[in-house]
């Protein structure tokens, strides 16, 4: 019964048990039945006899191998106080009547004096004495030697093998004695490693009593006295209620103001004061407004209004920033069918992004007229007579005319072409009178402008002829003869740079009186207005590239010392002893008198191609590749007066009319502009210019226009040469 | 020569402006209080007019603003706010770290707030101005208050939004100043004409938002900040101009309040009144009760010539606006439920109409659907189960381009379940050589009073057509006689050929100059020459002028090519299904 009576204390401390125990202390001797009472009730209050007549079956076997030392026992019971104390915590909220009952036993349940000591050393690690024979001290102060050990690897395999009782077998560390565990406690070292309760009676799941529920019951939960210091004033708190007191009515301390939520509003503009608009109001740049939507963005727009499938293409192609419009129109059949707009909170943000990250800068808006922008000009019908329409047309070559040429009568026509025939044209009937064939591509013509010779210089391959045409007045070119071979020779011989040979034989018959042969290529022939003498242009480098011929001497000179670029042509001034020399970039004017450079004229064009002189001389324009037209005053500046861009390819050549203030340049793009140039006598008045005219009639022929443009020299007619091998007059 | 030697950079435009980051260093702020700054005070950059001189000579892309702009931002007491605002924030993050809830609570009590007052005065120191720049509030408040009300942003604002969305509404009716309204597909385009000034504001169609993520809400919220300011103020300042109790009394209110209905316990009270306030359906009440002698008489000024002409077009166009504003007067629509009931109600109550709704759709519907006395049904369902005689049913763009035309729109054309005519936008004026719709120009006629039986003269066309299909059997008979005449004619000249002497003479054809093509012509070329003397500038210029002219008229006919070929396909299709119906 005791032993019996100890087990169960010791391994099942819960304080149900201790309350069986004093109801059992009372029916201790009633039956047999009742000595397993108070194990029987111990699993559970609740449970009902036959469950607990169940556990009492199987409880007996374990009872009788109960040999648990008690070293073990007792130290399980300190592993258990601590569920104890848990569960003393139950018991507080238990009816007050069986309250007392647990506090009594408590006592009972400290197994500490009952431990049957036989190690004095206490609860210390046994390690400490692992190197001593002794393994602790008895009652009497006497060494405890460990047991003799002799037990080998050998032994204990055998032991192993042998022993059936092996597996529970364990060493007391404090006795080291050998210990077999009993069935019972093999069982508890089972249910402690699955994480089991070692009490089998211990039910972890109990129906929870909600003691502290929302319900308000009419018993405290502790039945503990109120403490005295809660019916005392507190002293503390007096004195921080008067100290608030104090700042209150030092008016340290003031009430909360109440929150206000809601803004409020009220006539923020009741007196709008005009010196309140500052500086700033003035100089600001107020956002531009969004634009409104045009048809397109309707939700039923026109069907016009709609895009079709390739248009849908290149819009979503497009990139955002250029679309033309910033959604794709739709159409719905009804307003219900008009889906909310994805990009709406997007244009929004857009917009404030707009309106404090993008710079403002005030632009002016050029709100004009185009019309405004024309400048007002005369009329051309006020500024008659020009060429307006195409009168007659010379044919006869068979490749590109280079040049022309006109008689100082302005009865003949001369031209010169690349098929390498020179011919002459009557004017008024457009009939071939003559045709002169060269060796080689005829680069320039010109009629000498003394009417009283009939001479035309011809500039072929390297030498220039001098041709008499045999037209017209037949005293007039029989004297032109008579003069050719009236030249009587100087007595000593001076060194020329080109020679001077006079033509005989078959040529001689052609018309051809002077050869002059020069070393090189020449690209142009000029005569001067009197008509002696000529200037040839070499087409090489160095210095002498000009060359001026005085025909009736048979003398010729080369003017300039050093080169100055690449000369492209030159001219005499039509009044005054200058000569121009076009290079490449600019003009020279150079006194043939003083025999020094007189002006250079800056042409701002890229390559200088053609450039004529204005009878009166004052006046020159240039025509250039980069299709350009300059017109310089002489008087006024050495910069173009007025460059006029009208062509749309290179410009080949220019002309000025003898009489009528006209001039025409002729360019790559097929075309003939007609200007109405007048230059007044007042030196303050700049000159006038105005395009009268555009004739069109040469057509374009390997990417060549109109090579050569030439007035008539009293009427005001105009004669151009084109790469189409035609000779056109305009009237 | 004495002097200091000038340096570059510290004179001229240079000194005027002042890079982004400079300014912020300046004002000691962060970026996002800077950003929030220039939102609030309206200040903005400014692009130089020579960049790389105020860049000190580098082309870096910057953003410049103007340094007394930036000057001026100094003395802003805002400013203040927002350092004593960061200084809350730090201290209330500490406070939760130490878990010292009292102190948190106290904080929270004394969370330094600002207000905006004092900038919107400062920003538009006229009514007039803040008018003018309301399209903006106006469309960011609408935005808002659509939004839902949890997350994005704070629910008062949304709130805040709502309310004065509401009372802009209401006073908008009040005053009867909308004047154009369009349906687009982004929105619902709204003008009103306040005080002579056009605000035009867009409110997205009734859905839920899909909120995109790459956009700053917070910047959004900062102008939605100043924005409900101004739009308070504003709101004020309308309400006392037409003598209205602000903020807004709905009219019979007053006994309302004195016999609080039991039945009625639809919400609390605030609640309610700010729902049926948003209902649209009454009127406001007024402080003064208004008299219509009150209505000033505008004097008559004797005037001559061209002001007179001024004058009497100007006052043509005031008749035609007060016209307009009564444009729905007498008339009594009822919404179907499937409508869109507030903006329809918004644009009938502007112009003198009543309106109601079921019930069960929204508070404060005043008549239900069996009234005899309603004249039109707003309907958008493709058929109706039973109609009531003496109502027309119609489809709610009926509404929107009656507002828009200025005249109640034949009704043919809005039947539930017809196809709708286009909507066109009222924004768009036509100038010369722009393409006009068709369907505008039929308004314009409208408009005019002419009444185009151009449906009826369509169908006699048609009619014509298959008439054509009658008549040739006659025409045929006339082809006959002709060739008679001509057989007879070639005998004759083969009779006479035999008498015909060998020598030939052709009749001459005589060529009628055309004098004033001719004049055209040399007009023209006139022109060409003129312009050949233009400046290279000018010249540009008037190039550039040309080109936009000349794709604004590409652009006219290539709208008109496209309408044309879609009219002919129609009419194709229309007497395809004909003549299959026929069969």
């Amino acid at each position: 019964m005791e032993r019996a009576g100890g087990s169960r204390r010791l391994s099942i401390p819960s304080t149900q048990v201790l309350e069986e125990q004093a109801q059992e202390s009372d029916d201790l001797t009633d039956s047999e039945e009742s000595v397993y009472s108070g194990l029987e009730d111990s699993g559970s209050d609740s449970s009902t006899e036959e469950e607990a007549e169940d556990q009492d079956s199987n409880d007996e076997g374990k009872r009788k191998g109960n040999s648990l030392s008690k070293k073990a026992q007792a130290r399980m019971a300190s592993q258990k106080k601590e569920q104890v104390q848990c569960q003393s915590l139950e018991t507080d909220s238990k009816p007050s009547a069986q309250q007392e009952l647990p506090l009594k036993g408590e006592y009972e349940e400290d197994s500490s004096d009952e431990e049957d000591v036989r190690n004095t050393v206490g609860n210390i690690p046994m390690e400490w004495y692992q190197d001593y024979p002794h393994i602790g001290y008895d009652l009497d102060g006497k060494r405890i030697y460990k047991p003799v050990r002799t037990k080998d690897e050998l032994d204990k395999f055998l032991d192993k093998m042998e022993n059936p009782d092996y597996w529970r077998t364990v060493q007391d560390k404090q006795t080291g004695a050998d210990l077999r565990l009993t069935d019972e406690q093999v069982e508890l070292v089972q249910r402690l490693q699955k994480g089991q309760f070692g009490d089998v009676h211990v039910n972890p799941y109990e129906p929870a009593i909600d003691f502290f529920s929302s319900q308000v019951m009419i018993h405290p939960v502790t039945n503990r006295p109120a403490d005295k210091r809660s019916f005392i004033p507190s002293l503390l708190e007096k004195e921080k209620v008067s100290k608030l007191v104090h700042a209150i009515k030092m008016g340290w301390i003031k009430p909360r103001k109440p929150k206000e939520d809601t803004p409020t509003y009220y006539d923020l503009w009741a007196q709008e004061d005009p010196n309140s608009i500052l500086g700033r109001h003035k100089m600001h740049v107020p956002a531009p407004k969004l634009r409104l939507p045009g048809h397109e963005e309707s939700y039923n727009p026109p069907p016009e209004y709609l895009l079709s499938e390739e248009e849908k293409l290149a819009w979503e192609q497009q990139e955002v920033a250029e679309r033309k419009l910033n959604v794709l129109p739709q159409q719905h059949r009804c307003l219900r069918a008009v889906p909310a707009y994805a990009r709406f909170i997007h244009e929004r943000f857009e917009r404030c992004l707009d309106l404090y990250l993008c710079p403002r800068q005030r632009k002016m808006r050029v709100n004009v007229d185009p019309e405004d922008l024309i400048p007002k000009l005369p009329k051309p019908r006020d500024l008659q007579p020009f060429p307006t329409t195409q009168a007659l047309v010379y044919r006869g070559h068979t490749s590109l005319v280079r040049c022309l040429s006109i008689s100082p009568s302005g009865q003949w026509l001369v031209s010169g072409s690349d098929d390498g025939t020179v011919r002459f044209w009557e004017v008024s009937s457009a009939r071939c009178m003559k045709t002169l064939p060269v060796e080689g591509v005829v680069k320039s013509v010109a009629w000498n402008p003394n009417p009283a010779v009939c001479l035309v210089a011809v500039a072929v391959e390297q030498s220039v002829l001098l041709v008499n045409p045999c037209l017209g007045d037949k005293l007039l070119y029989a004297a032109t003869d008579q003069l050719i071979e009236g030249y009587v020779p100087p007595e000593e011989e001076r060194l020329q740079p080109v020679t001077w040979a006079v033509a005989a034989g078959a040529e001689h018959g052609r018309g051809v009186r002077l050869i002059i042969r020069h070393g090189k290529p020449v690209k142009q022939v000029t005569w001067h207005p009197r008509g002696d003498y000529l200037a040839s242009v070499l087409a090489a480098d160095g210095h002498t590239q000009v060359l001026i011929h005085q025909a009736s001497k048979r003398w010729s000179q080369s003017p300039f010392r050093r080169s100055k670029g690449q000369v492209q042509c030159v001219l005499f001034h039509p009044l005054r002893p200058f000569f121009f020399v076009a290079t490449q970039r600019c003009v020279r004017l150079y006194n043939l008198l003083k025999q020094e450079l007189a002006k250079k004229l800056l042409t701002n064009c890229k390559w200088v191609s053609s450039m004529a002189v204005h009878p009166a001389g004052d006046n020159l324009i240039c025509g250039s590749y980069d299709s350009k037209l300059a017109w310089f005053d002489l008087d006024l500046s050495t910069k173009p007066y007025r460059v006029l861009r009208h062509h749309k390819k290179a410009l080949r050549s220019v002309a000025f009319h003898r009489h009528y203030p006209l001039f025409a340049s002729g360019s790559d793009d097929g075309s003939v502009i007609v200007c109405h140039g007048m230059v007044y006598n007042d030196l303050l008045q700049n000159p006038l210019i105005v395009p009268v005219k555009v004739l069109k009639g040469h057509a374009p022929a390997r990417d060549l226009g109109v090579l050569d443009v030439l007035f008539h020299p009293t009427q005001p007619w105009l004669f151009s040469s084109g790469a189409d091998a035609s000779i056109r007059l305009f009237a | 020569m004495g002097g200091l030697e000038k340096k570059k950079y510290e004179r001229g435009s240079a000194t005027n402006y002042i890079t982004r980051n400079k300014a912020r260093k300046k004002l000691q702020l962060s970026l996002a209080d800077f950003r929030r700054l220039c939102i609030l005070k309206g200040i903005y950059p400014h692009e130089p007019k020579h960049k790389k001189k105020v860049n000190k000579g580098s082309t870096a892309a910057r953003t410049f603003y103007l340094l007394k702009d930036i000057k001026f931002l100094l003395h802003e007491p805002i400013i203040n706010k927002f350092r004593e605002y960061k200084v809350f924030v730090r201290k209330l993050r500490k406070a939760y770290g130490k878990s010292e809830w009292n102190t948190v609570e106290r904080l929270k009590d004394n969370k330094p707030s600002y207000k905006l007052d004092h900038i919107i005065k400062e920003r538009y120191p006229t009514f007039i101005d803040a008018l003018r720049d309301l399209d903006d509030a106006l469309s960011m408040c609408f935005l808002f208050a659509t939004f839902p009300r949890t997350g994005k942003c704070h629910v008062q604002t949304i709130q805040l939004c709502r309310r004065l969305t509401v009372e802009f509404l209401n006073y908008v009716i009040a005053s009867r100043s909308l004047r154009k309204v369009f349906l687009s597909i982004k929105g619902i385009y709204y003008q009103a004409e306040v005080l002579g000034q056009p605000i035009t504001w867009i409110t997205p169609y009734a859905f839920a938002h899909d909120h995109p993520t790459d956009v700053d809400y917070r910047v959004m919220a900062t102008f939605t900040e100043f924005y409900t300011t101004l739009l308070g103020f504003v709101n004020f300042r309308l309400y006392q101009s037409l003598n209205l109790h602000y903020p807004p009394k709905i009219e019979g209110q007053a006994v309302a309040e004195q016999k609080p209905e039991e039945g009625e316990a639809y919400a609390m009270d605030s609640e309610s009144y700010m729902e049926k306030l948003s209902a649209l359906s009454a009127s406001l009440a007024r402080v003064v009760a208004p008299n219509p002698e009150d209505e000033v008489q505008v004097d008559e000024f004797p005037v001559d010539g061209e002001s007179a002409e001024q004058e009497a077009a100007r006052k043509k166009e005031q008749e035609a606006v007060e016209k307009q504003k009564k444009l729905f007067e007498g008339l009594r629509f009822f919404l179907n439920r499937e409508v869109p009931r507030e903006p329809i109600a918004f644009i009938i109550r502007c112009f003198g109409g009543e309106v109601s709704w079921d019930k069960s759709m929204c508070i404060s519907a005043t008549y239900d659907v069996r009234n005899p006395t309603i004249t039109h049904q707003i309907v958008d369902r493709p058929s109706l189960g039973k109609q009531v005689i003496g109502r027309y049913y119609l489809q709610p763009q009926w509404v929107f381009d009656s507002v828009n035309a200025k005249m109640c729109l034949p009704v043919a054309d809005y039947f539930p379940g017809v196809l709708l005519p286009p909507h066109l936008s009222p924004f768009v004026s036509e100038k010369d050589g722009d393409y006009i719709p068709p369907e505008k120009l039929k308004l314009l006629a409208l408009q005019k009073g002419e009444n185009p039986a151009e449906e009826s003269r369509e169908e006699v066309e048609e009619d014509s057509d298959e008439d054509d299909d009658d008549d040739e059997g006659s025409e045929g008979e006339e082809h006959s006689e002709q060739e008679d005449e001509r057989k007879l004619k070639k005998l004759e000249e083969q009779r006479s050929q035999g008498k015909k002497l060998p020598v030939k003479v052709s009749a001459g054809i005589v060529r009628l100059e055309d004098k004033q093509q001719a004049a055209q012509e040399e007009q023209s070329e006139e022109k060409r020459l003129a312009i050949m003397m233009m400046k290279k500038r000018e010249k540009y210029l008037y190039q550039k002028i040309m080109f936009g002219k000349k794709r604004k008229v590409r652009e006219a006919t290539r709208l008109a090519e496209k309408r044309k070929a879609h009219d002919a396909a129609m009419k194709s299709e229309k007497k395809k299904t004909k003549k299959v119906r026929r069969e």
